[in-house]
């Protein structure tokens, strides 16, 4: 209940001390900041372990110079276990689902632009803000920290199925401290993520700017509400599991593990609990999950490309309409992560209908894009070209759901590299996508300084072309029953696939090194690059009417703007060009066709 | 090339005043705000949203219900598929905290009353609220302390965390909702020191009820479902 009726307007003064600057700042657009370097120190480290994993997985007998040193046991003489192909593979997916497309599109661009965009000072509550972000970062921490204790990281998958993840060390390396330490990790990332849903939806709802309606919001704070929305609802519900499997594991209960269950020749002494409460609780959670990576995408590219096609997209109300939908729906989809669960053949077609069905409102999205595209005259930034190739990744991906929402088809593919090459594109790869449009486009407005744009294009041609020669050919090898989570490919029928293995494992190193593109343009530009305008992309919502490049403490200076137009203005007569600024009281000529 | 002229926007000079409350009065801080449509029309749109602090506690409350009903399914589904539940008689302290629970709230809403009474801030009318505030706190306070009675009790009988999954749920609900309410102790300390200083918002205080009325709707339904399914 701490600072609860903290004052927006004038809550507190720019800070003076390096801490209350840098490190514990109540700044909207440190923390942001803040979240995005965590992300970025995330991202690092889980395509690190990805490249330990592809390489394992093409040439399965490769000692990789130094990561005996990480772990001794699972990798001697650095050459990789079975166990610890598993641990390494938890460890990507966590680190990638909650600690990257979480906390980059949602938290970091969320916490630097929401309060911007709605013309607010900062956030309602920021010391909930601050403790959101520490708590996460601890949450990273500690998840991090399992690497280091006797038997590694959980190698239960970022699934934690019970009842393996619930019975301790028994099942497996890891699967002792090591789930106790991820199920800690994750119960805080979710407060963390409350505690921002709790400063997002007062910012959108009250703390907007004299005029500034909700049907005038850009995309991209609609798409930061409505997760926050979903975060709400989802984060409340994995935090409750996540303790529940902790008493599991340390009090001795059994919420989780059945009678009569032995696992390596041992009768566990806990009875009577339920493996698929587990699956309920966790996928109620997870696929919320995918959208809350996804949908803030949805907006950022949005913002992007009308500022890009200097023309308003089809329909703003309809986009919005959908992102909605996407939400509402996002929870009742959710069993079909279940198919084979042994769930009954009746539930999982109650919940295949909502799976296709989820898929009209993303159509649509994609749609009104690509008819807004049709015929405009697109500017070629790395922005807009990241944003063209999130669309791109996310119909290649999400044509195969299609196939997945089956429960027939998805028999067959679900354990195999059908369905790992499926989200990598809609959810992992796409939302990467949106988080380089969004770095590229608002770079400037955060640090006051222009991205090279030659290096972007480069890493963006890097990636996508990349990124297509790593995915498609899961898709193949999930066709050809190439089963996943396996970490060598030693039965006939898959050896033939090696060599496929083989060229993805170099895709993803080349792809993963022109990365380093991007760091390298990321950290340069952020010290010596060109000085930036205060509007480099002639956009016209909110962000660029700040009085200063990076804005001042409080967004705006001396005065709050008042807001006149809908947001995205463009493709009209004005003393600026082509655009009028949500905050500019010019009037808006549009020009209509020429017959 | 024809041209579509909209008229510029206006902001209506006439807008009353006297509606702001000083609470609510700037733009960006949940004000009034007069929307002014593009397309020529320039009536005035008044569109009000309460303080931040009034959706946040709903935000909140929100949080707490998607969580004990992840728990309240939890129970449902382990209940339902176990054949090992052992139903046990609920610590009858239980009802007794139920009263001391509800006392609370009764206080607390005496001193919100007060509070929303004392209209314009509460300069020198801090003595009335306070009183009743430390009487809530008091009485949560021994809640809590009756809560943990409770546990001695069960504990006297043999049931623990572990013993079965009955006492497993009666544990992790009532500790879960004994959690929250120390939450809510901490914001009414908070409460009666922004009132001390004079400094406390009627949205505060309205929060703080909303946030301790709830543990109180809460608990009686934690006690429902306990009494039904242990």
């Amino acid at each position: 209940m701490h600072d609860m009726s903290a004052h927006p307007a004038a809550h507190h003064a720019p800070p003076t001390s390096f801490i209350r600057k840098h490190i514990f700042s109540l700044d909207h657009k440190v923390i942001g900041k803040q979240y995005y370097a965590l992300a970025l120190v995330a991202v690092l480290t889980g395509m690190v372990l990805s490249w330990f994993m592809r390489i394992h997985l093409a040439w399965t007998s490769a000692a990789i110079p130094g990561l005996q040193l990480l772990s001794k046991n699972g990798a001697p003489g650095g050459v990789i276990t079975p166990e610890y192909y598993l641990q390494l593979m938890t460890m990507h997916a966590t680190i990638m689902v909650f600690f990257v497309l979480t906390t980059a599109p949602f938290a970091a661009f969320g916490n630097y632009f929401l309060p911007i965009q709605v013309g607010a000072e900062d956030m309602p509550f920021p010391h909930f803000n601050m403790m959101s972000f520490w708590v996460t970062f601890t949450a990273f921490v500690v998840l991090i920290s399992s690497f280091f204790v006797a038997d590694g990281p959980t190698l239960g998958g970022w699934t934690q199925y019970a009842p393996l993840s619930a019975v301790g060390s028994v099942a497996g390396p890891g699967q002792g401290t090591g789930v106790v330490l991820w199920a800690t990790s994750i119960a805080l990332f979710c407060v963390g993520q409350l505690l921002g849903s709790l400063n997002f939806i007062p910012t959108t709802l009250d703390l907007r700017a004299k005029g500034m309606s909700l049907m005038r919001l850009p995309l991209s704070a609609w798409a930061w509400f409505i997760t926050s929305c979903m975060g709400l609802t989802a984060f409340a519900v994995l935090m409750p599991a996540c303790i529940l499997l902790i008493l599991d594991h340390v009090a001795g209960t059994s919420f989780f593990i059945p009678s009569n269950l032995v696992i390596s020749d041992q009768l566990q002494p806990h009875s009577g609990g339920s493996t698929l409460l587990w699956q309920h609780l966790f996928w109620f959670f997870g696929h919320p999950e995918v959208y809350i990576a996804i949908v803030p995408a949805l907006g950022i590219v949005s913002h992007i490309l009308i500022t890009s096609m200097r023309r308003p997209i089809l329909s703003h109300r309809v986009v919005i309409y959908s992102m909605g939908a996407i939400a509402v729906l996002s929870y009742m989809v959710y069993g079909h992560h279940m198919f084979v669960s042994g769930m009954n053949p009746v539930s999982s077609l109650a919940f295949s209908f909502p799976t296709l069905v989820i898929t009209i409102p993303n159509t649509i999205v994609v749609l009104i894009w690509i008819g807004s595209l049709y015929g405009s005259k697109l500017r070629i930034t790395t922005a807009s070209l990241f944003a063209l190739g999130f669309i791109s990744m996310f119909v290649s991906g999400g044509i195969s759901g299609f196939f997945l929402a089956q429960p027939s088809i998805d028999i067959m593919l679900h354990a195999t590299y059908f369905v790992v090459g499926h989200f990598h594109m809609v959810m992992g790869v796409a939302a990467m996508f949106g988080i380089f449009a969004g770095t590229y486009f608002w770079f400037p407005k955060m640090t006051g300084r222009m991205m090279n744009e030659t290096l972007g294009k480069i890493h963006f041609w890097l990636s996508f072309v990349g990124t297509y020669c790593i995915f498609m050919p899961f898709h193949y090898l999930g066709i050809a029953a190439n089963v996943r989570r396996y970490s060598a490919f030693v039965d006939d029928y898959l050896k033939p696939l090696i060599p496929v293995h083989q060229f993805i494992t170099v895709a993803a190193l080349v792809t993963g090194a022109a990365q380093l593109i991007f760091v390298y343009n990321l950290i340069h530009s952020r010290f010596w690059g060109k000085p930036a305008p205060d509007n480099p992309w002639e956009g016209t919502s909110l962000e660029w009417s700040t009085p200063t490049t990076p804005p001042p403490h409080n967004n705006f200076g001396d005065k709050l703007p008042v807001v006149y137009h809908d947001p995205y203005q463009y493709g009209v007569k004005s003393s600026t060009g082509d655009y009028v600024m949500q905050a500019s009281p010019e009037k808006v000529v549009t020009l209509s066709e020429e017959k | 090339m024809a041209t579509t002229v909209h008229e510029p926007p206006k902001i209506d000079p006439n807008r009353s005043p006297d509606r702001q409350s000083p609470d609510l009065g700037q733009s960006g801080n949940g004000g009034w705000r007069n929307l002014v449509p593009t397309d020529g029309d320039s009536h005035l749109v008044r569109d009000y949203s309460p303080p931040p602090s009034s959706t946040a506690i709903w935000v909140v409350l929100f949080a707490i219900t998607m969580m004990f009903a992840a728990f309240t399914s939890a129970l449902f589904v382990r209940k339902g598929s176990s054949l090992d539940w052992r139903h046990f008689t609920l610590p009858s302290i239980l009802y007794f905290n139920t009263a001391v629970l509800f006392a609370s709230s009764i206080t607390l809403e005496l001193s919100r009353r007060r509070v929303a009474a004392s209209a314009g801030g509460l300069k020198a009318q801090a003595g009335g609220p306070a009183g009743w505030v430390f009487a809530t706190l008091s009485l949560g306070l021994l809640f809590v302390a009756g809560q943990y009675v409770a546990w001695l009790q069960l504990r006297a009988e043999g049931l623990y965390l572990a013993t079965n999954p009955s006492s497993s749920f009666f544990y992790v609900l009532t500790a879960t909702h004994a959690l929250h309410v120390l939450g809510g102790l901490g914001g009414l300390m908070y409460v009666i020191d922004k009132l001390r200083k004079s400094l406390l918002r009627r949205s505060t205080m309205d929060a703080a009820a909303r946030y301790w009325h709830f543990m109180d709707v809460l608990w009686l339904y934690l006690l429902f479902l306990l009494w039904m399914k242990l």
